[in-house]
């Protein structure tokens, strides 16, 4: 059941010359089918106010909770009370016409167009690249939506579609997807999941004996499919994974070193800092470059100041120069694949954990 | 034009899926139908099942062997239960509001010791599968219709040809004229809930095996496994294995040869049926 707990993070803030009390809102799903997720959001910022601080004056700001549906719902209120609003993983830009909303985990405005393209740029650069793809997809609406995107990058691009396949979120019985998907044999697997549903495929794949030559997981829950054997050579998006060269930001060498111990404190059996934990801390320190750079905490001011002004996180620098104030193109997304049981970034060649490249038979 | 394969393996699928509807909505069924409990903790209890194997596991014992364990911690738990419930009079109704708010509870003990992230359990059970022509049959999934269909046919046996189950039935049919008979109804409500229990434990092992684990998964058979009780027939042993074999079926059917987000209206159209043209054998 998913049950919506109020996170209300009440830090003690010391300037220079007095100490003063930054209260600032946020939601996040602890319980239900996104808990898992929401979990990593809560320790990345427990890390950001404790270990951080933010120093500004009597704040009432907010911070989106996980996931689209939930997003735009808090984005409604935001805009009811006229208050600025910070968010991280909203994959349907379309569904935010507030101003005053500010996504900062890099995803692009068209998403269902740029996503699509950054994944099948990179099994173009594959030992054999893909000619045919099964795109599979859960109905959530995030994936859902970018996944039926991708079908149409795929036929510009001329892949031939062997297989299109939707379930609804949740499911946990794959047995005959698997069979369609085996009977399809595509030489990539689009799946369009979250959490664990492209772990669930895999691995009633596997228990037909067949693994398909690539397959790509949207947003996958990275723990245990790092410990599965079936999901090994998995392709997913991400904007950060804890090795070079994002690792050489001394910030993001701090926060993956506190989040690796505060994770294992937290129970949760993946402690490494990936797409989900470091959108969550370039949320905070977003927050705290505009309170800092607009030397306000009125909302108009905020958002002026973030729609003029990049800012420099871990996963990159975040803009707010579209319409829907999304970045321009998935210019901080890259795609990582899971070898030997670690997530290493694979493509853009720029970006690639030293020495890896994307490996398929 | 879907092979011949495609459809076997579907089927088998099916088959699989159905004999865990069947696993689960067992205990249930017969708690419902024999002692007037509507106990939505059973799914709690079978994930909570499924999370001991999942530790037990990974501490290095056998799956298998965690049922010494796991059986009869789940038997004292469910004839506890089933004692504060009588202690306390709850009615059928009043026992479903009592079991979910226990079903929180559980979820949130699960959720406090082993985090809301999803959990895992490797075993050498998950890499063993058979091949029969061009079907595959998994290891996990075989012994999950193994043990689905003995304790079905077990139960079934029992209730049928012994006294015990003689004594029960009677007493879910008249409780005071079957004590007049020297039957005992409380000493056997209290066995068969332990009963219920111990085979919620028993989905849990196959949960383990065949699935990761989230504390939200206690909702997702929920609904399925409901229609299945009631398609089977409620206090009924083979009712939930037959009915949960024929919803899997044509749930993996319908994933096999149409959209499979069509599948989740399988069981709720064949209920609403059954409903429409047998309410009688509800």
């Amino acid at each position: 059941m998913k049950h919506i707990f109020a996170l209300l993070i009440a830090a003690l803030v010391a300037t220079l010359a007095q100490a003063q009390t930054v209260k600032i809102g946020s939601t996040l799903a602890l319980t239900g089918p996104l808990s898992a997720t929401g979990m990593i959001h809560k320790v990345a910022g427990e890390i950001y106010v404790e270990e951080l601080m933010l120093t500004v004056d009597k704040v009432d700001l907010l911070i989106g909770p996980y996931a689209t549906a939930n997003i735009v719902a808090a984005v409604g209120v935001a805009q009811r009370y006229n208050k600025i609003i910070w968010h991280h993983t909203a994959g349907v830009p379309s569904l935010l016409k507030y101003d005053m909303q500010f996504p900062t985990g890099g995803l692009p405005a068209d998403p269902e167009v740029s996503l699509p393209e950054l994944v099948f740029d990179a099994v173009a650069h594959a030992p054999k690249a893909p000619k045919t793809v099964a795109i599979v997809t859960s109905k959530f609406p995030s994936v859902h939506f970018i996944s039926v995107g991708a079908r149409e990058v795929a036929k510009k691009r001329g892949l031939q579609e062997v297989a299109w396949l939707e379930w609804e979120f949740g499911n946990r019985d794959f047995g005959a997807i698997a069979a369609r998907v085996k009977e399809a044999n595509p030489e990539l697997l689009f799946i369009g999941a979250i959490g664990v549903e492209g772990l669930l495929l895999v691995d009633a794949l596997r228990k037909i004996d067949y693994t398909p030559p690539l397959h790509f997981h949207m947003f996958p829950a990275p723990g245990p499919m790092a410990k599965s054997p079936a999901a090994q050579r998995a392709l997913a998006l991400t904007t950060f994974e804890q090795h070079p060269p994002f690792t050489n930001n001394p910030v993001a060498a701090a926060f993956v070193k506190t989040y690796n111990e505060r994770a294992a404190k937290a129970g949760l059996p993946d402690n490494a800092v990936e797409l989900q934990a470091a959108g969550s801390f370039a949320t905070w320190q977003t927050l705290e470059a505009a309170v800092n750079g607009a030397k306000s905490i009125e909302d108009k001011a905020l958002a002026a100041w973030l729609k003029k002004h990049p800012v420099d996180t871990i996963i990159g620098t975040l803009r707010w120069e579209t319409p829907s104030n999304y970045m321009p193109g998935a210019r901080l997304y890259k795609i990582k694949q899971l070898q030997d049981g670690k997530w290493l970034v694979v493509w853009p060649q720029e970006f690639t954990a030293p020495g890896a490249k994307l490996l398929a038979p | 034009m879907p092979s011949l394969a495609l459809l076997a393996q579907s089927l088998a699928s099916g088959i699989f899926i159905g004999a865990l509807y069947g696993l689960l909505g067992l205990g249930l069924s017969l708690a419902w139908g024999l002692l007037g409990q509507i106990n939505l903790a059973h799914f709690a209890l079978a994930l909570l099942g499924a999370y001991l194997t999942y530790q037990l596991g990974t501490a290095g014992l056998d799956p298998l062997a965690t049922l010494a364990i796991v059986l009869p911690a789940f038997f004292v738990f469910g004839a506890a239960l089933h004692w504060l419930f009588a202690r306390f009079a709850v009615s059928a109704f009043n026992s479903l509001l009592v079991t979910f708010g226990l079903t929180v509870i559980i979820e949130a003990a699960i959720q406090w010791i082993w985090s809301a992230d999803f959990r895992r359990l490797e075993s050498h059970y998950a890499d063993i599968r058979y091949r029969v022509g061009t079907l595959y049959i998994p290891l996990p999934e075989l012994l999950t219709l193994a043990l689905a269909v003995a304790l079905s046919l077990a139960l079934w046996a029992a209730l049928r040809y012994t006294d015990f189950g003689k004594a029960l039935r009677a007493s879910a049919e008249d409780a005071s004229m079957a004590q007049a008979f020297g039957v005992n109804a409380k000493a056997l409500a209290l066995l068969l809930s332990g009963i219920s229990a111990a085979l919620a434990g028993v989905a849990g092992l196959c949960i383990a095996l065949s699935y990761t684990l989230a504390p939200s998964q206690i909702y997702a058979w929920v609904g399925v496994v409901f229609a299945v009780v009631m398609l089977g027939g409620l206090g009924s042993a083979l009712g939930p294995l037959i009915a949960g074999i024929v919803i899997g079926v044509s749930e993996a059917l319908t994933m096999a040869f149409t959209a499979p987000s069509w599948a989740p209206l399988v069981s709720f159209s064949l209920l609403i049926a059954l409903l429409l043209l047998r309410p009688e054998k509800i």
